[in-house]
């Protein structure tokens, strides 16, 4: 077993048992836990997928912006309610089986699909380099309109969270 | 590692997050089950991304998760929102527009 199985399998069981924590746990608070764990755990994943850059991205944005949203979230609305929040899950037989048939019909498309087995060499030396100069270039009016997106949206956000006057 | 290894991985975490939307009551746990869907759909763009060398497919992902964020704190907010109108979490009991 080289390096690469070795990481992958860690990182997989470490992802799919913190997501199943995730749906299954009836803390409300420990369920946003077990999600930054498993949002690490695909940061890993980016990193043995060579993209170091998108790894950090999804360290500081998701597994810290998100994280820290939900729980301020959380914290707020007990605050609102005055006892703390417990969560239960309905329809489970349903939800397993649809989500099960979900898996099995991906898994089998994917068994016949013709897919690459190694992956190539990428051409550049710096990939988080060039990343950067096509964001800035080819990419520069998506990269601004995203910037606007994310003001309008965090505004919007503001808007609707303000204290009742 | 093959591509349908990751490919397998990521379609499982997204069956993980569909079970998590639809089986919670609450409207924030519905929230994370659909974060776990886009991760999944993320690691697949990276994943086709490094398979075929192309970088573009980063950058797709690049863009993928601020808009994630985005929809987060607006969905948040809106969590809150109908939190001080109802004083409830429940995503049943949000039948405002129910005729």
């Amino acid at each position: 077993m080289t390096l690469e199985v070795v990481t992958f399998w860690g990182l997989a069981v470490l992802l799919i048992g913190s997501a199943l924590s995730v749906v299954l746990t009836k803390n409300l608070f420990h369920s946003v836990l077990w999600l930054a764990l498993s949002l690490t755990a695909t940061a890993g994943i980016f990193l043995a997928l060579e993209a170091e850059f998108l790894a950090a991205v999804q360290l500081l944005l998701y597994a810290g912006g998100v994280v820290t949203i939900v729980v301020f979230a959380i914290v707020v609305t007990e605050r609102l309610v005055g006892e703390r929040i417990t969560q239960t899950s309905r329809h489970i037989v349903t939800g397993v089986v649809l989500a099960g048939a979900l898996l099995l019909a991906v898994l089998r498309f994917l068994r016949g699909a013709d897919l690459p087995v190694e992956r190539p060499v990428i051409g550049v030396e710096d990939v988080t380099r060039v990343l950067g100069k096509v964001l800035m270039t080819e990419f520069v009016l998506p990269f601004e309109l995203l910037a606007v997106l994310l003001l309008v949206g965090l505004l919007g956000a503001l808007y609707f969270a303000r204290p009742e006057d | 590692m093959p591509l349908h290894a990751y490919l397998t991985l990521a379609a499982i975490l997204f069956s993980i997050g569909f079970f998590g939307v639809m089986t919670r009551r609450n409207t924030i746990g519905i929230l994370l089950g659909i974060e776990l869907m886009l991760n999944a759909v993320n690691i697949n763009l990276v994943a086709f991304a490094r398979f075929n060398a192309d970088i573009v497919g980063m950058i797709f992902t690049a863009f993928t998760i601020p808009i994630t964020v985005a929809e987060v704190a607006l969905g948040l907010a809106i969590v809150i929102l109908m939190f001080r109108m109802r004083r409830t979490a429940i995503a049943d009991h949000l039948d405002i527009l129910k005729g």
